[in-house]
């Protein structure tokens, strides 16, 4: 990974990023309009909130979050902490990147551990091993005990389609519960986090962006990321049609043949069910070429616990996960 | 469940006389347009917006898989695509949509955000907010059945919000033979509705979602229309009423002001106003003026990030520095000198009653304008649109999804401008102060059809646009 800080980044981003103009008149391109609606979002949310977080995994939407923040309050620097829910199935590489870019950006981090909860008996571990469920309760204690009114997300729209539903500012009760059939009206670009005490909200900035818009932007600015991302030979096994790979948490079962493959990852989740997929793009770009053509979603091709039913996501959102 | 809810095609190949015309080639240098659909229940508002994301080649094959297996599960022979849009249990156990869903598709000339809205009357918000943001709005009306109800009320929506395009699509053509009569019909019907609404260019297209007929492909069973096909439209039409056209509007959201925490120490004393240009250029060396203050500098600055601009136009977010330590806080709007608004207490406009309790006279409540919010009374109903025939009516009150005049004083001059002028300086929301709730849509100086002038007429009279 490039030691380089995210200031220097921009710098060298800065000729490929001018808005395009049309017509001779004045018209924002794709990537620098949704760039400015998350801009605006993540502002008017500091600008309204007592005590805001931002979620960070280390995976690619939450780092291009953060490229935005630091874009936002620019000298300033980025005036929240950032909260990460660890499910105790992390991949090291991404821990590692994680660590690297809270200490380069002087951020703040607090961890909410899945697996002391684990350990100590509040939750108990799934009979599938899957963690991702589990990471609703750390999530909201620690949203109490830290008493953030707003929590940052990079969830986006085109992910799934109960995201599909969400709001940007999406408000959740003191239950931590989202109420998809009693949604607040979100009108023109004025944001309303408003709520009562006990209550948040949460605000994703990148709703609008698709997974090519994401890979688009990562390109343009230069955006470091764990290396995961890029193609790279590992150990890995089919299960449910997906590589998963060898670790301390997914080990193959009997009949399943564990196999070198050159792979890549377009999600980092829960080692145990966030598969890997073939892939020969080293590079953004190429990333970007591929991401364009797939005929998968991410999650579908990366998520065995979002296969489990229709309405996987829309339940889990419900009581309280991003 | 009609046969027109499922796409007869299913997913078998699609006749594509044009095979570059789609392309899943995703143009990041492109510009976006956000669309919104709008029409009464059953006009097959799901089923277009699934056609236009399958002959853009926007659906996955494991969404598509998953649509057809659930729709093999219900005995359906041809996938639904509505299953595709509606993504909560509750939509898929009612066969309706409940909340607006935000689709993403690209052709090689743009991208865009659809957010597709519901149809049912006690969901009039969901198509406020989806219509809010809307460059253009597509409404769907049933060629046998020409204009309907919802489908006034959902072009009066779109007049009061003043959606910059209305793209009128004549769906369901084949269920009339495609018949070139039935479309002149129910397009005279359309327009006739639209001038009474003072929607000035609502272009009609006869389609078949379903078929796909005049979608990505022009239809070979439509020959006597010349017109364009619904994605071409699309694709062409300019991406919004051009705010950069306006006057320059900036409301500060944040005072950038590190000091000691700066990133470098050749910061410690910067001093920004952040925000988003809502509305017109900002270039340096420009004068502006800080409002309601009224003082006045000159910027010497703007960036973004760490770039530093010569300009900046709307809807980007930039922070500006100005020559000047003048007092201006979150809240303030930096403006143009030439032309910029006065600052009032008085507002009278027309909102969009979206809170389940009624409003009434007297009331108080927050009111977010901008970056600012201050608190408000309600002096006056003014008003009430009556649905039905488009026309006021006197009312005590405003119940969910009322659309009424009201007359407010604020507890503090704000910068408010006319809506017609300007959608992003004359947009409000009045919020209930007890439970943080969203109550309102609001839109100063706009008025009702017959409404009598009131005594107070702070922002002019300008004639009502619905």
């Amino acid at each position: 990974m490039s030691a380089s800080t995210i200031d220097e980044l921009e710098t060298t981003a800065a000729a490929a990023d001018s808005p395009t103009t049309d017509h001779g008149g004045r018209v924002l391109s794709q990537l620098d309009a949704l760039e400015a609606e998350a801009i605006l979002v993540i502002r008017e949310m500091v600008g309204e909130l007592e005590r805001p977080a931002l979620l960070f995994s280390g995976g690619k939407d939450s780092v291009v979050m953060l490229h935005l923040a630091v874009k936002a309050f620019w000298p300033a620097p980025i005036p929240f902490p950032v909260l990460h829910v660890d499910t105790g199935h992390n991949f090291p590489e991404v821990l590692e990147y994680r660590d690297e870019t809270v200490e380069r950006l002087g951020l703040r981090l607090e961890v909410a551990s899945v697996q002391d909860y684990i350990d100590d008996g509040r939750l108990r571990e799934r009979a599938d091993g899957l963690r991702n469920a589990l990471q609703t309760q750390p999530l909201l204690d620690a949203i109490n005990e830290h008493r953030f009114d707003g929590v940052f997300g990079g969830g986006r729209r085109d992910e799934e389609k109960a995201r599909a539903k969400e709001r940007i500012v999406s408000l959740r009760d003191e239950f931590g519960q989202w109420d998809p059939k009693n949604q607040r009206p979100e009108l023109w670009n004025l944001f309303n986090p408003r709520h009562r005490p006990g209550e948040h909200v949460r605000v994703f900035p990148i709703s609008n962006w698709t997974e090519v818009d994401v890979w688009s932007y990562i390109e343009r600015e230069n955006i470091p990321l764990a290396p995961l991302y890029y193609a790279h030979e590992r150990e890995v096994f089919q299960r449910d049609g997906m590589w998963l790979a060898v670790g301390p948490y997914s080990q193959p079962r009997e009949g399943e043949t564990v196999e070198t493959r050159l792979v890549r990852y377009r999600t980092v989740g829960d080692m145990s069910c966030t598969g890997a997929v073939e892939s020969p793009a080293r590079t953004n770009a190429e990333i970007v070429v591929e991401v364009a053509a797939s005929t998968l979603t991410e999650r579908g091709a990366t998520r065995a616990d979002d296969r489990i039913s229709e309405a996987a996501m829309e339940d889990r959102k419900k009581e309280g996960y991003f | 469940m009609s046969p027109h809810e499922v796409l007869r095609s299913s997913f078998a190949p699609l006749r594509r006389e044009d095979p570059d015309m789609t392309t899943t080639t995703v143009p990041t240098t492109g510009t976006l347009l956000r669309l919104a659909t709008a029409g009464s229940v059953d006009d097959g508002k799901s089923t277009l917006v699934g056609r236009l994301l399958h002959d853009t080649k926007s659906v996955l094959s494991d969404q598509l898989a998953a649509v057809e297996r659930v729709s093999r599960d219900r005995g359906l022979t041809a996938a639904d695509l509505a299953l595709l849009t509606d993504g909560l249990r509750a939509e898929r156990e009612q066969g309706i949509t409940i909340d607006v869903a935000y689709r993403y598709f690209a052709t090689a000339r743009r991208s865009f955000v659809l957010a597709d809205c519901p149809g049912h009357v006690q969901y009039t918000r969901n198509t406020v907010t989806g219509s809010s943001t809307a460059d253009v709005v597509v409404l769907l009306v049933d060629a046998r059945k020409g204009v309907l109800e919802q489908t006034r009320r959902h072009l009066a929506v779109t007049a009061l919000l003043r959606v910059p395009h209305v793209v009128v699509a004549v769906n369901k053509i084949d269920l009339v033979d495609f018949s070139a009569e039935v479309f002149e019909r129910v397009n005279a019907e359309v327009q006739a509705v639209a001038r009474e609404l003072g929607v000035e260019d609502a272009i009609a297209i006869p389609v078949s979602a379903l078929d796909g007929d005049n979608i990505a492909d022009r239809s070979t069973r439509t020959p006597w229309y010349a017109g364009p096909t619904l994605l071409e439209l699309l694709e062409s039409l300019p991406p919004s009423d051009d705010p950069t056209r306006e006057a320059f509007r900036l409301p500060v959201q944040l005072v950038i002001r590190p000091q000691g925490a700066a990133r470098d120490e050749a910061h410690r004393d910067y001093r920004g106003y952040a925000g988003h240009v809502a509305s017109g250029v900002v270039r340096v060396g420009d004068e502006v003026v800080a409002l309601p203050s009224g003082k006045r500098s000159t910027v010497t600055g703007i960036d973004l990030g760490k770039r530093s601009l010569d300009e900046a136009f709307a809807p980007q977010s930039v922070t500006l520095r100005l020559a000047d330590e003048i007092d201006i806080s979150r809240g303030d709007v930096i403006a143009s000198v030439a032309d910029a608004p006065e600052p009032t207490q008085d507002i009278r406009g027309v909102v969009c009653w979206l809170g389940d309790a009624p409003l009434r006279p007297g009331q108080r409540l927050l009111l977010k304008h901008g970056s600012r919010t201050v608190q408000t009374a309600v002096r006056a109903i003014d008003g009430a649109l009556d649905l039905d025939d488009l026309q006021a009516v006197p009312s005590e009150a405003l119940s969910l999804n009322d659309i009424g005049l009201v007359t407010l004083r604020l507890a503090s001059p704000v910068p408010v401008e006319n809506y017609s002028t300007s959608r992003r300086g004359g947009s409000f929301l009045l919020i209930d102060a007890h439970d943080g709730r969203t109550v309102a849509a609001g839109m100063v100086g706009a008025t009702l059809p017959t409404s009598a002038d009131a005594p107070t007429q702070p922002e002019g009279d300008e004639e009502w646009d619905i």
